[in-house]
C-alpha cells in the first residue's frame, strides 16, 4: 500500500510543479536556517575532551584580601598555591597552565621574530587532555626545573617554521633563550579552549574569544619563568589583589594567573581531593595569607557551563532561526492543507470506491513525508551553504563550522518530523471530506 | 463595502482562517524584534567617537623589553615622523574601539557618592590635540602637566559627559576624581566636549573616558598614534607597517591592533555586523514566506469559491466588488494577526530583555511592522484577487 500512496503522492506533486517547489523551498530555508545555527551552537556546546571530560577537575581558590573583597573563587591561583596543590600530587594527574605572548623564530633563518602564544605548562598536560603527538612527545617530568629548555610545538607552527617536517631535537629561539623541540603535536583544536578560559560568567555572552586556536608553544612553568626573567607579560594585572605588585616576580606576587586542572578517576577520589582542598585553604587562612577558605571543584564540563561558553549572538541567531522555522512550518500546515483540500473530488471518489478515512489520512501523510524529504534535501544543502558562509566570517569559530553525522541525520529528522507534524492536521481534514456533497459537484 | 459578509464568508474558512492570522503573528514578532535589534547594531556601530578617525591610525608593538622601552620609542617615534605624509606620531595606551583600561571612578575618594565606569587612555601631552579633540573648559596638558609613574593624583583631561556625572551642578576644573579604592586620583586640568569610551558597548558609560598625559617609558611604550591627510593616511600606514621591520627589529607587530581608526572601528564591530546582516537576511526570507503563504490559501479560496463569485456577479455585482471583497477580506486577516501578533512580540521581547539586557521595544517598532505587513498582504493578495475578480457570471449556471 505505502509504494501505491508514494506513486500517488509523486504525481500529485508532478501535476502542480509551482506550487510544490515553493513549499519544499519554504521548508528547507527553515531547515536551512534552524539547523545551521544549531550546528554552530551544537559545536560550540561540545566536550572539548570527548571520553574522559567527566573525570577532569578545576580547583579554585578564594585568595582575595583587602580592599578587593570579592565572593567568588577566582578562575586561576597565585604561584605559592598553585605549586603547593600541584606539587601535592593528590590527583591521578595534575597539572598548571598559564598562557602568554612570545616571540619565536629560527636562529639563523633570517626571518623576523614571530608573534605567538606559549602556555606555560607541565607534562601531565598532554596525557590529561588527550592531546595527540606527530614526533616526539611531552617532556620528562625531570624536565620541570628551571634550567630544562624543552617544548612541544604545534602542528601549525611546525608547519610554518619546518614546514612539516620533523623538527625534534631542534633549536628554537624563544624570546632571548634558545630551546629544544622534543615533541610535535598533530593538529589539535579543542573548542572551546578550555583549560584557560576567564570570567566567561561576567562577559555578557562577548565569549568569541574562548573559541580561538590553542597556543603554539608549550613549555615546562619553571622553564617559562625562567625565560621571561620571572614576569610573565600575559599576566593582566587586575588579577593581582596588591596594588604593590608591580615589579615583583611572579613567583612571589599576590596575583592569579596559573589555573590548576587534576584528574580524579573515580567518585572517592573527587570526595577526598575537595576534602583536600578544604583542607589547604583553612590552612591558608589560619596562616593569614588568604581572608576567606572558600574552594570549589567542578568538573570540566560544569566549568564550561558556569562560564556560559556559547556566545550571546550564537544563542540569539538560534533563536531567531527556531521561530523563522516555526513560522515556514506554519506556512506548510497552510499550504499542505490547500493542496488536499483542492483535491476533496478526488478524496470523494476514493471515499465512495470504498477507502477509509485511515486510508486517506495515511495517503496524505506519504504525500506530507515526501515533501519532508525533499525539504530535507534542500535543507541539507542550504546547511551546507550556511556552514561555508559561517566559515567565511572573521571568528575565532569560523574553522569549526562543519556539519558532523548527527547534525546530518538530524537536518532530514528534523525536516521529516516538521513536515509530518504539519501533515497532520491537514490530512485529518482531507479524511473527513464528505462524500457525498464531494461527489455532486464534480 | 459592508464588512459584515465578509465576516460571515470567512466563518466557513476558521482553520485556514486561523493560519494565517498565526502565520502573520509570528511574523509580526520576528519582524519587530529582529529590526529593533538590527537598528541597535547599526546605530552602536555608527556611533560617533569625538575623535578625528579619518586622518588617524595606530600602529601597536610587542614582545619588545619593557625596561628598554625609552630606547624603542625614541627610534620608532623619530623613524615615523620622516615618513612622508606623516603629520604626527604620538605615544599613546588605548584608543577608542582598540580597548584601554578602565575602572569606576567617583567623585570622592571613598567611593560613596556613585561610581562611574571609565576608561582610561594615556598618552604623551601632543596626543590630545593629535586626536583631534576640542575642549569645552580648561586646558590642553603641557609637558610640565606629566607627573612620574607612580604619583597618587594625575592631572587629567576629562569628558564633558563624566563631569557632568560626577559634579552636576560644579564647575569640574580644579576638582579631583578618585579609581581603584581610592589609591589613584586624577585632577582636572581640562573639559574634552566629546571623548567615547574605549569598547562602546551599552548606553550607561557612553561618554565615559580621562586622559593622561605620561612620559615614555615602561608604562607608555609601543603603542603609536599616526596622524596624516585623510586621502593619504592608508598609505602612510602602509609604510609605517613597513618600516617597523628596520625600526623595532625587537619586536613584533601586533597586527590585530594596527590599522586606521577606521579599520579599527570596522573589525570592532564586525560581530555585530554580522548579526546584523544575518538578522536582515531573516527578515526578507520571512516576509517572501509569508506573502507565499497568503497566495497559497487566497488562491484555493479563490478556486473554492468560484461558484459564489459566479452568482455574485450574475446578481450585480462588480468585478470592483469581487477585488475589493478579498482586499478587504485580506486586510482585516491580517489585521488579526497583527493583534495576536502585538503580544507575541511582547513576549519575545520580555524573552530577549530577560538574556541579552536589550532595552524595551519602542511601540513605533510595532506600527511600522503593522504597515509593513499590512501591503505585504495586500501585495500578495493582488494575484489570487484579480483572478477571482476575472470569473465570469456564467459560472453560475452551470453544473449546479
Amino acid at each position: 500500500m505505502f509504494g501505491y500512496y508514494l506513486d500517488l503522492a509523486l504525481r500529485s506533486l508532478r501535476r502542480s510543479k509551482t506550487l510544490a517547489t515553493m513549499m519544499v523551498m519554504a521548508l528547507a530555508v527553515g531547515i536551512g536556517a534552524s539547523m545551521t545555527t544549531l550546528t554552530v551552537a551544537h559545536l560550540l556546546s561540545g566536550d572539548p575532551v570527548p571520553g574522559h571530560s567527566a573525570t577532569l577537575y578545576h580547583p579554585q581558590l578564594n585568595p582575595t584580601m583587602p580592599p578587593r573583597l570579592v565572593h567568588e573563587p577566582t578562575s586561576a591561583m597565585d604561584y605559592r598555591s598553585a605549586m603547593d596543590l600541584w606539587s601535592a600530587h593528590r590527583a591521578d594527574r595534575q597539572t598548571l597552565v598559564a598562557s602568554s605572548p612570545v616571540k619565536v623564530r629560527v636562529e639563523g633563518s633570517g626571518e623576523p621574530p614571530l608573534p605567538r602564544q606559549v602556555l606555560l605548562t607541565t607534562s601531565d598536560f598532554f596525557p590529561m587532555f588527550d592531546v595527540p603527538f606527530r614526533y616526539g612527545g611531552p617532556w620528562a617530568p625531570t624536565d620541570e626545573g628551571p634550567h630544562a629548555r624543552v617544548v612541544v610545538i604545534s602542528s601549525t607552527l611546525n608547519e610554518q617554521l619546518f614546514g612539516g617536517a620533523n623538527s625534534v631535537g631542534r633549536s628554537l629561539r624563544l624570546r632571548d633563550s634558545d630551546v629544544r623541540i622534543v615533541g610535535v603535536m598533530a593538529p589539535w583544536r579543542p573548542a572551546p579552549r578550555f583549560y584557560d578560559i576567564w570570567q566567561g560568567r561576567y562577559r555578557h555572552g562577548n565569549t568569541e574569544s574562548f573559541y580561538n586556536d590553542p597556543e603554539d608553544i608549550y613549555t615546562p612553568v619553571a622553564t617559562g619563568l625562567d625565560i621571561f626573567a620571572g614576569q610573565v607579560p600575559g599576566v593582566p594585572v587586575h588579577f593581582c589583589w596588591d596594588m604593590g605588585a608591580d615589579g615583583k616576580s611572579m613567583q612571589t606576587a599576590p596575583c592569579a594567573w596559573l589555573s590548576l586542572w587534576v584528574q580524579l578517576s573515580s567518585p572517592a577520589k573527587v570526595h577526598n581531593y575537595a576534602e583536600f582542598l578544604k583542607g589547604y585553604a583553612q590552612q591558608q587562612k589560619r596562616l593569614g595569607r588568604y581572608t576567606s577558605d572558600q574552594t570549589r571543584l567542578q568538573s570540566l564540563m560544569q566549568w564550561l557551563e558556569w562560564n556560559r561558553v556559547v556566545p550571546g549572538t550564537v544563542r540569539m541567531q538560534a533563536w531567531m532561526a527556531q521561530a523563522f522555522l516555526l513560522i515556514c512550518l506554519v506556512n506548510t500546515v497552510g499550504l499542505l492543507l490547500t493542496r488536499f483540500l483542492r483535491r476533496s473530488g478526488e478524496i470523494g471518489v476514493r471515499r465512495a470506491m470504498g477507502a477509509s478515512r485511515r486510508a486517506v489520512f495515511t495517503q496524505c501523510l506519504v504525500e506530507a513525508g515526501l515533501i519532508g524529504l525533499l525539504g530535507g534535501v534542500g535543507g541539507w544543502l542550504l546547511t551546507l551553504l550556511g556552514l561555508w558562509m559561517v566559515r567565511q566570517q572573521p571568528v575565532a569559530y569560523a574553522d569549526l563550522a562543519h556539519l558532523d553525522l548527527p547534525m546530518f541525520f538530524g537536518t532530514f529528522a528534523m525536516s521529516l518530523a516538521a513536515s509530518l507534524l504539519a501533515g497532520v492536521l491537514p490530512a485529518l481534514r482531507a479524511s473527513r471530506v464528505p462524500i457525498g456533497f464531494q461527489l455532486k459537484t464534480l | 463595502m459592508p464588512i459584515r459578509p465578509i465576516l460571515r464568508a470567512l466563518r466557513h474558512h476558521r482553520f485556514t482562517t486561523a493560519l494565517i492570522v498565526l502565520e502573520i503573528a509570528l511574523a509580526c514578532a520576528v519582524l519587530c524584534n529582529a529590526s529593533f535589534i538590527v537598528a541597535g547594531k547599526l546605530s552602536l556601530m555608527h556611533i560617533r567617537s569625538g575623535i578625528d578617525e579619518p586622518a588617524l591610525a595606530v600602529v601597536t608593538l610587542d614582545n619588545f623589553e619593557r625596561q628598554r622601552a625609552d630606547d624603542l620609542n625614541a627610534r620608532v617615534v623619530n623613524g615615523l615622523r620622516k615618513i612622508d605624509g606623516m603629520q604626527s606620531v604620538d605615544l599613546v595606551s588605548g584608543l577608542p574601539f582598540l580597548g584601554a583600561g578602565g575602572e569606576s571612578v567617583s567623585p570622592d575618594r571613598e567611593g560613596k557618592r556613585g561610581s562611574y565606569l571609565t576608561s582610561f587612555y594615556f598618552g604623551d601631552p601632543g596626543a590630545l590635540p593629535a586626536l583631534g579633540i576640542a575642549l569645552t573648559a580648561g586646558r590642553l596638558p603641557r609637558d610640565s602637566d606629566v607627573v612620574p609613574d607612580d604619583a597618587t593624583i594625575v592631572q587629567s583631561v576629562i569628558t564633558r559627559s563624566l563631569a557632568d556625572r560626577l559634579w552636576p551642578h560644579a564647575n569640574p576644573l580644579g576638582k579631583v576624581l578618585w579609581c581603584c579604592h581610592g589609591t589613584g586620583g586624577f585632577q582636572v586640568i581640562g573639559v574634552a566636549r566629546e571623548l567615547i569610551q574605549a569598547m562602546p558597548r551599552d548606553d550607561i558609560s557612553v561618554g565615559n573616558a580621562i586622559f593622561t598625559p605620561q612620559r615614555s617609558g615602561p608604562m607608555l611604550a609601543g603603542q603609536y598614534l599616526l596622524r596624516a591627510d585623510p586621502a593619504r593616511v592608508n598609505e602612510v600606514l602602509r609604510k609605517a607597517r613597513a618600516a617597523m621591520a628596520t625600526l623595532a627589529p625587537d619586536a613584533t607587530v601586533d597586527d590585530e591592533h594596527t590599522g586606521t581608526l577606521g579599520d579599527l572601528r570596522h573589525r570592532y564591530f564586525r560581530s555585530d555586523q554580522a548579526t546584523a546582516d544575518m538578522l536582515m537576511g531573516t527578515m526578507v526570507a520571512l516576509l517572501a514566506i509569508t506573502a507565499l503563504g497568503i497566495v497559497g490559501l487566497t488562491g484555493y479560496w479563490v478556486q473554492q469559491r468560484r461558484k459564489q463569485i459566479g452568482i455574485r456577479r450574475a446578481v450585480g455585482a462588480t468585478r470592483r466588488d469581487i477585488l475589493r471583497h478579498f482586499q478587504i477580506e485580506n486586510f482585516l486577516i491580517v489585521g488579526m494577526g497583527i493583534a495576536l501578533g502585538v503580544l507575541l512580540t511582547y513576549a519575545f521581547d520580555v524573552a530577549l530583555m530577560k538574556f541579552y539586557e536589550l532595552p524595551h521595544l519602542p511601540p513605533a517598532y510595532l506600527l511600522v511592522g503593522a504597515i509593513v505587513l499590512w501591503l505585504l498582504g495586500q501585495l500578495a493578495v493582488l494575484g489570487p484577487a484579480l483572478r477571482a475578480a476575472a470569473v465570469p457570471p456564467v459560472v453560475a449556471t452551470r453544473s449546479v
